[in-house]
């Protein structure tokens, strides 16, 4: 009798559960709807002006046509390998220097005042240096991937790095345990949750390094199509450009997300 | 024969514009097997006296000497628990006990079965594969233990093992710590805030001044109370006896006392 009882009170807290996630996803739907069908009805009834700022028809014709030419995907191959890379490699290299840092307190001393300079540094003006550096190809585009995200990486991973609780490092001490010991052990996988919260803003970040740099080099990719429909004034292609960059952009954050899950399981 | 040697030891921990003295002379030896208890007000240097014999802390004056050697050349392994288990929470419990033998690289089939004899004989089967955020707070504090014993260490330091626990629980641990260290002879030394549990577990008991900490007076517990469990010690009639003698010492040198009489004497004044 009373474990009919409380499956039934179960089964109601669940269905409450489930409802309220369907308000939710009924209201995201409303959202994303009404934002496309406000566009559209805007642009048509020119409550402003198509010819800048496109309608979703004209986007969507413009995606499937440059799908069917085979055009699309090239420059949407070249754009997310870049961005894969760089954020890949910011965030690797961001977490060796981090990890160099702790190393020896005298170095992060010394390099304290660099960092913050760096930091503070809109590294997207490096880029015309970078290219004449480099050359305007994928090595300058995927630097500027890189070098967007690395110096913030660095100080937060660092940062996750002191905060580790130092009873930890005692308890390995008590083994003796050597300094690389105790970071491998304790500070690094303590760690492990900065690090996944760091690659989430990376994403964000390699995004607008690589836009920037195709900005530059002006050759494949999507941020080359922006700026080249800009150029001959085709803002279909720019807005065709940007909503791809949002989907891929989000879906990429959503593999974060799982790898998140997936890595970090056992926290407290 | 005296296992841990301290000969004049003082501490200082240095800031940039200050320095507090943390130990000031320490002198005191402890025989193989013999479970001594450290007492005394917070901020005495309980801790650091036992940072300092694990090796995590070097002392600015004085020796530490293991078995008549000096400490750091000293072969003697000294296990160390805290206060809380720290057990890490992405390992599994079977990796948790044998972090010891990682970090020394010395994990063998035998170190594994003798790690799940341990966690047997602390009431803890089938959890080796579990994570530790699925134990309740006494559990892992047994984990602790068991990965404190398993590197086999000569000497134990425990640091308020058991002040983070529920009454019960802690009782319950009083024992079985008790019993354990008793069955593998080992030697210990306990740092507590709690007079029973100093009395209950060991054969001396240092009380400690503080700022700067030294030792103030040794008690010897009687040998009636030596050989019971920590839960039968409670109930012994000497228990009470020496329970009032310690609190007075301790009384003695709680820091706030003497400010208090001073504070009457200002009223008196005004």
């Amino acid at each position: 009798m009373t474990q009919t009882h409380d499956d039934y009170l179960f089964e109601r807290y669940q269905h409450k559960i489930k409802r309220e996630n369907k308000i939710v996803g009924v209201w995201q739907l409303i959202i994303l709807i009404g934002f496309f069908g406000m566009w559209e009805t805007a642009g048509r009834l020119y409550w402003i002006d198509p010819l800048l700022f496109s309608t979703p028809s004209q986007v969507a014709s413009v995606i499937a046509q440059k799908v069917v030419d085979g055009s699309l995907i090239h420059h949407l191959e070249v754009t997310v390998l870049e961005t894969v890379l760089g954020f890949i490699l910011g965030t690797i290299i961001g977490i060796i220097l981090a990890t160099l840092l702790w190393s020896s307190v005298r170095l992060s001393r010394i390099m304290d005042p660099f960092l913050v300079i760096a930091n503070a540094m809109p590294k997207v003006a490096l880029g015309p240096i970078i290219i004449v550096a480099m050359g305007p190809g994928y090595t300058s585009i995927i630097t500027m991937g890189v070098i967007v995200s690395v110096i913030i990486t660095t100080i937060v991973v660092y940062s996750g790095f002191k905060e580790v609780d130092p009873n930890y490092v005692k308890v390995l001490q008590g083994f003796g345990a050597t300094r690389w010991q105790c970071f491998k052990e304790a500070i690094f996988p303590a760690t492990l949750p900065t690090m996944i919260s760091c690659l989430k803003v990376n994403v964000g970040l390699s995004w607008v390094g690589i836009v920037v740099g195709e900005f530059l080099v002006s050759k494949k990719g999507l941020g080359y199509l922006i700026i080249y429909g800009f150029q001959v004034f085709d803002f279909t292609l720019v807005m065709s450009s940007l909503f791809l960059i949002a989907i891929f952009a989000a879906a990429m954050y959503k593999i974060v997300e799982k790898l998140e899950g997936k890595l970090i399981k056992h926290t407290s | 024969m005296s296992l841990l040697t301290l000969e004049h030891v003082s501490h200082h921990y240095f800031t940039n514009n200050s320095y507090t003295k943390a130990l000031d002379d320490v002198s005191f030896s402890i025989n193989a097997g013999e479970f001594v208890a450290l007492l005394g007000p917070s901020g005495c240097g309980k801790t650091t006296i036992l940072s300092i014999i694990a090796g995590i802390i070097q002392q600015t004056a004085g020796d530490v000497l293991l078995n008549n050697e000096p400490a750091h050349r000293s072969k003697i392994k000294i296990g160390y628990m805290l206060q809380q288990d720290y057990l890490f929470p992405w390992k599994t419990i079977m990796d948790n006990v044998l972090i010891g033998p990682k970090i020394t690289d010395t994990i063998t089939e035998k170190t594994k079965h003798s790690a799940r004899q341990l966690l047997n004989e602390v009431g803890l089967a089938d959890v080796e594969e579990a994570y530790p955020d699925s134990l309740s707070g006494g559990m892992r504090q047994r984990v602790a233990l068991v990965r404190t014993l398993i590197t086999n260490p000569k000497m134990l330091l425990l640091d308020e093992p058991f002040s983070a626990l529920d009454y019960l629980t802690k009782l319950k641990l009083e024992n079985l710590v008790s019993h354990l260290l008793k069955t593998y002879r080992k030697t210990a030394m306990l740092v507590t805030h709690d007079i029973g549990e100093a009395i209950s577990m060991s054969d001396r008991i240092f009380v400690m001044d503080a700022e700067p900490g030294r030792l103030a007076k040794t008690f010897e517990v009687p040998i009636e109370l030596r050989n019971e469990t920590p839960f039968l010690v409670r109930r012994h009639p000497k228990y009470q006896k020496l329970f009032d003698a310690v609190w007075d010492e301790l009384n003695k040198h709680e820091p706030e006392n003497p400010k208090e009489g001073k504070v009457v004497d200002n009223d008196a004044d005004t």
